[in-house]
């Protein structure tokens, strides 16, 4: 326990004649640090792990000594091409888009002081698949590779502003169920738009257009890995680099301005780069739910809500818990494939119910 | 005396509102004293504040602090010379009360400053002061009333601020922790000789521990000055639109003659 050894240094350096005040919280945020550090740092664990897991399952069993012979440029090239061309751009996308919704997820939970809010449930997915779909059914995709994510973007966007206009954000807090209403209503007609516009589309745009709605990594690729890679990871920094100004609004947008915080325009800031990452995760693979809600939620209950600790871990975990979900996808029901919106909609379902029981009743 | 805040003729007015929430509001605040601010619900002294912290801005009139129009001030500069504690905020997550104290050094640590031995032992202090530190450890989401309103005194503190201003500090306190609140901030202004500015419904205790009193109603200042000068049955039965009695606090101590308010069972039909 933490909290024992902070005390015995205490005793200690008071024996020793130093002041409790000087040197108490020095030891205290050492201990601090260190707890955090060795937190992501098991975590990071964690996520190499599942990877390495879901590098060796599926259809095709890869043992790991295949997998390192692969690496190293010796392997069969039929395991090499299962490796190389299939799982490891499926992993790299897979992890990406955990992280980026995980870290959204946390991001929104802050800015609407709320631990239900999550991209999926807010109804932001859905409206950053009808962009996707629109783009596609509308021929853009072919034109730029940024129509798609641009699109989804706006979709995105537009989705944030519905539901804030809707649950009226004008004052204080926002009320949960009105919230949540939003949300859910506002995601219904995204979906009922979506199946609207796909049913102008041809049969393979049809094909690939359902897979926005239920979410899935089959259609990835080293090129669609990579481009959400260069969205998600710049974006997943900046959002670390404001994690102390968060941290304040976290506790009220009133507070958050007296403390010194430029409240509108980090609000701004943090609404376009979530929809920025939601708009690039679901044009790669999908609005797949759950997952910005489960994983904080975690990540808070091992350790605490501080954002300097929260994003970085949600970014891993999130990885780690979107790669492994796939993983399973793809492998209970081999040698078809589960979307995995259905899996983590499955965990992800189960906890937000808890978490509402948990919240004295909806207040 | 330099003042801290002065207030000129100020005019607010809500949007889409047919009449102004306040109306030539003059205020100044001097260093080292304890403000109140007085006023029945919906008389503006929420309003007062927000428009005398830059939150809203003045329809018309003039705001400024140390000398400096309020519009001009950085948010982070003066975020280290004022702390305010507003009525209620949302705990929305189960942080530890030293991570809400805290974040009161964040105008003095920036967004990507690391915290020094400075910040460390500013928390510190204010822990100690507001009576948190005991229980620094717990989540602020199992405090009592008492417990949190302390923890958010601490963060205000913690900005080590020249000026404190408070909203309603005690609303939900039992009389205990009312008195101590109050108690912490004579101490403040007689030992740090912080200034304080607190709006609050506490009548008799403003008169006891306020050197200055403002009292507003509708929007207007119907009276300032001390407490001997503002607390008077015509005053205050006509702003509260209720019979009341002013009589002198029997003592012991440093509190005895100060005016004190004792409403009175209306004649019959008033009510």
């Amino acid at each position: 326990m933490p909290t024992c050894s902070i005390d015995l240094g205490q005793t200690w350096l008071r024996r020793l004649g130093y002041s409790r005040t000087h040197f108490t919280p020095a030891l205290a945020e050492m201990a601090r640090q260190t707890g955090a550090q060795l937190r992501l740092l098991a975590l990071f664990g964690l996520t190499l792990g599942v990877c390495a897991i879901a590098l060796v399952v599926g259809p095709v069993q890869v043992s790991l000594g295949d997998v390192l012979l692969v690496f190293r440029g010796r392997a069969d090239p039929t395991v090499y091409t299962i490796v190389m061309s299939l799982r490891v751009p499926r992993i790299a996308l897979a992890a990406s888009v955990g992280a980026g919704l995980a870290v959204s997820g946390a991001v929104f939970q802050a800015l609407l002081r709320n631990p239900l809010a999550e991209p999926y449930v807010l109804g932001v997915s859905s409206g950053a698949a009808v962009g996707a779909v629109a783009a596609m059914v509308l021929g853009l995709t072919a034109t730029s590779i940024l129509a798609l994510p641009v699109a989804a973007f706006l979709g995105a966007v537009l989705a944030i502003v519905l539901v804030l206009a809707m649950s009226g954000t004008a004052g204080r807090g926002l009320d949960t169920r009105v919230l949540l209403l939003s949300g859910v209503v506002i995601g219904a007609f995204f979906n009922a738009t979506v199946l609207l516009i796909i049913n102008f589309a041809d049969a393979d745009t049809f094909r690939a257009a359902m897979l926005w709605i239920m979410g899935s990594f089959a259609g990835a690729s080293r090129e669609s890995a990579f481009t959400l890679l260069l969205y998600v990871g710049p974006a997943l920094l900046l959002l670390m680099v404001v994690a102390r100004p968060l941290n304040l609004l976290s506790v009220g947008e009133q507070s958050a301005f007296h403390l010194g915080v430029d409240v509108w325009r980090l609000k701004i800031f943090l609404y376009v780069v979530t929809s920025l990452i939601v708009g690039a995760c679901v044009a790669g693979a999908g609005a797949i739910g759950f997952v910005g809600l489960v994983v904080p939620h975690a990540l808070r209950l091992i350790g605490g809500s501080d954002h300097r600790w929260l994003l970085p871990g949600c970014a891993m975990a999130g990885a780690a818990f979107m790669v492994g979900a796939d993983a399973i996808a793809r492998t209970v029901v081999a040698p078809a494939e589960l979307p995995v919106g259905v899996v983590t909609a499955l965990i992800g379902v189960p906890v937000f119910l808890w978490l509402l029981r948990t919240r004295d009743g909806l207040a | 005396m330099t003042c801290q805040f002065e207030l000129k003729g100020v005019t607010y007015s809500y949007p889409g509102a047919d009449r102004n929430a306040l109306h030539r509001v003059d205020l100044s605040v001097g260093s080292g004293s304890l403000h109140a601010l007085l006023g029945p619900n919906g008389s503006g002294k929420s309003t007062l504040l927000q428009v005398m912290l830059g939150e809203a801005r003045a329809s018309s009139g003039h705001v400024s602090f140390r000398g400096r129009p309020i519009v001009e001030w950085k948010r982070r500069e003066i975020a280290t010379q004022v702390a305010f504690v507003p009525q209620s905020e949302p705990l929305a997550f189960p942080l530890k009360v030293r991570e809400l104290v805290e974040m009161g050094r964040y105008p003095h640590i920036g967004t990507l400053g690391r915290a020094g031995p400075d910040d460390r032992r500013a928390v510190e202090e204010a822990m100690e002061v507001a009576g948190v530190a005991s229980f620094a450890a717990r989540p602020i989401t199992t405090l009592s009333g008492g417990e949190l309103q302390r923890t958010r005194i601490a963060r205000a503190l913690a900005q080590k601020p020249l000026t404190l201003v408070l909203d309603e500090p005690t609303a939900a306190l039992d009389l205990h922790f009312e008195m101590e609140t109050f108690e912490l901030m004579r101490r403040l202004t007689v030992d740090q000789s912080l200034t304080i500015v607190v709006a609050t419904h506490n009548l008799n205790l403003a008169a006891r521990y306020a050197s200055h009193v403002l009292l507003l109603a509708e929007g207007r200042v119907e009276a300032a000055g001390s407490p001997q000068d503002v607390f008077t049955k015509d005053t205050l039965e006509r702003v509260y639109r209720w019979p009341i009695a002013v009589l002198p606090h029997p003592g012991p101590g440093h509190d005895a003659g100060v005016p004190q308010v004792v409403p009175l069972t209306p004649p019959r039909g008033v009510a």
